[in-house]
């Protein structure tokens, strides 16, 4: 039996059966980094001794015949932007480099007492901030499925560790996309609540209004269950929700014919068939489990780029401007006076993308610039938003490809940052309106390499249910197979 | 031309970052590239609309406010150790004042 490839129910119904114990899985996972991950690259830190004392915890539990935590025993990764309280975290970025964190993120604290056993930290874009991992501080992470090509960004080390079988779960972020398409582009499912559903507390920030912390799984039931653990109102984020959690697992297998899906044309218009024609076998396999389909129109997704890169590097100026050598993190070693030694820690610690960004967002706001750009992209992002509650007035469900391309090769894109940024069309306009989201694996591309494609799904505020609903019928009835 | 050469200068000046003279040049064709992409927001009629802050869900009263009580968090020496440089119980840096 590979240990390395069960999802969380086998995990717990075989640590009950005393098939293994979790400190027995918790060692396959770190043998199986060992002997991979020297070529895939998903990890920036591990946390044997972390993830063994949980798993010890939970052998306890197991022999003392207590009832165990949700999660208990299954192996997790956690993305560096996410904090880790004793465990280095460098959001992928050199300024942090020996960044010890005095707290665990709200959603490392419930993953853990759910009973998760965190392997370690995976690599990531510099702060979230791209689309390929190919802006991480440290190295690329390569896809599992084609070791030339990008395993997708921001998230890209944790897509990569559970597509690789590195880790059962992981946890992401998602700011434009950053879990949906590595998902994509790793052939798992990655799922981003809706705006305050999971608590923002110790995750590192990028762009506070449109940042999330999501799960990913190789099954929709997994990542269900992380989802359920994770979210809930947090007196420390005074963005996240009061709002109920559902139990998102025991829902999964809701009946959903007479479901409406909406499939919005613009995310189909010249949409390359090496990607559309997987993801119109999925429209047909949810028609034939009973959904109804209908054309719909998100008429502003063309100007959703735009007003994302003009908010998301507005606020990232003003989240990063921590970043000055004084209270943690790297310092320029010369410096003469304060402001030199902000600018020169500030220029040896961030790599290019994340200068770029920040460049873009404080001209955003500078004054003078300050109507024509950030108010302006407040006002479009309203229309944007605008646009979902419209659409859902008359739909449950909005179906859409996660990205226009499966995982490009590495290295194609880095010196074209605009091409860069419109890869992000499908996902961008989710985090715009504050909307959940889920990708799920639909198939592999017809020719060669096969490479995973990803089928999104958009939802209601707080219809987080929903979705799960329809991608565990999806998966049930073979879509992550499709062919 | 969205952005020059001294625009670039003096953003990069408020951002307190140092670029050298390589990366002015590698960064300003592309930065003035996504400028001109985002032009494009200009063929939006906006005058109707009131701009999105955040997508708050919850209207009316905030219920996410709490009483404004302080409460221990951390201790000193844990707030000070990643402290690139301290000294009594401080995060040291350069001076700041000028003395008379």
């Amino acid at each position: 039996m590979d240990l390395t490839a069960l999802n969380s129910t086998q995990i717990r119904e075989l640590l009950v059966k005393k098939e293994f114990t979790a400190q027995e899985l918790v060692r396959a996972h770190l043998e199986n980094i060992e002997r991979k991950d020297s070529e895939v690259r998903a990890y920036l830190t591990l946390s044997p001794e972390r993830a063994l004392a949980q798993a010890q915890k939970i052998d306890g539990m197991i022999q003392a015949g207590q009832p165990l935590p949700r999660l208990a025993g299954v192996p997790a990764a956690v993305k560096d932007v996410i904090l880790t309280k004793g465990v280095r975290t460098t959001c992928g970025s050199k300024i942090l480099e020996n960044y010890i964190p005095p707290y665990d993120a709200t959603a490392t604290e419930r993953l853990e007492r759910a009973g998760g056993c965190i392997l370690g930290k995976t690599n990531c874009d510099e702060f979230a901030m791209g689309s390929s991992t190919e802006n991480s501080g440290y190295f690329t992470t390569r896809n599992p499925h084609d070791l030339t090509r990008v395993p997708g960004g921001s998230s890209g080390g944790s897509a990569a560790a559970v597509a690789a079988n590195l880790a059962t779960v992981a946890l992401g972020s998602d700011t434009g996309g950053s879990i949906r398409q590595p998902a994509a582009f790793c052939g798992t499912v990655g799922m981003m609540g809706t705006y305050g559903r999971v608590s923002r507390f110790g995750l590192v920030a990028f762009a506070s209004s449109l940042d999330h912390i999501g799960p990913f799984g190789r099954s929709v039931r997994d990542v269900a269950t992380v989802l359920e653990v994770i979210a809930g109102r947090d007196p420390k984020d005074s963005t996240s929700a009061d709002i109920p959690v559902p139990g998102y697992e025991a829902a999964l297998e809701k009946d959903i014919r007479g479901l409406k899906i909406g499939i919005p044309k613009e995310y189909f218009e010249g949409l390359s068939s090496k990607v559309g024609d997987n993801i119109e076998k999925g429209i047909q396999l949810l028609t034939q489990l009973g959904c109804t389909t209908e054309s719909i129109s998100l008429p502003h997704t063309d100007y959703a780029i735009a007003c994302y890169y003009i908010i998301a590097t507005a606020e990232a100026s003003s989240n990063l401007a921590r970043y000055d050598g004084v209270r943690y993190g790297f310092r320029s070693p010369d410096y003469s006076d304060l402001r030199d030694m902000y600018r020169k820690t500030r220029d040896g610690g961030f790599g290019a993308e994340v200068k770029r960004r920040i460049m873009l967002g404080t001209h955003a706001l500078s004054s003078g610039y300050y109507d024509a750009y950030y108010l302006k992209a407040q006002k479009v992002r309203a229309l944007i938003a605008r646009d979902f509650v419209e659409a859902f007035d008359e739909i449950d469900v909005i179906l859409t490809p996660t990205s226009p391309s499966p995982a490009f090769k590495l290295g194609e894109l880095v010196d074209d940052p605009l091409q860069m940024y419109l890869a992000d069309i499908y996902t961008v306009t989710a985090d715009l309106a504050g909307v959940p989201g889920i990708s799920v694996p639909c198939g592999k591309t017809k020719d060669t390499p096969h490479l995973p494609v990803g089928m999104q799904l958009l939802g209601k505020h707080f219809d987080e249910e929903r979705l799960l609903q329809v991608a565990h019928a999806f998966e049930k009835a073979g879509g992550f197979e499709i062919a | 031309m969205a952005l020059n050469e001294k625009d670039a200068r003096y953003v990069a000046e408020l951002a307190h970052l140092e670029l050298t003279q390589e990366e002015v040049h590698k960064f300003l064709p592309q930065l003035d590239s996504i400028l001109l992409y985002i032009e494009k927001l200009n063929q939006l009629d906006t005058t109707r609309v009131d701009p999105m802050a955040q997508v708050t869900l919850t209207a009316g009263e905030n219920p996410s406010l709490r009483p404004d009580m302080p409460h221990p968090t951390f201790d000193q020496e844990t707030a000070l150790a990643n402290a690139p440089e301290q000294a009594a119980g401080c995060f040291k840096v350069p001076r700041v004042i000028e003395r008379e």
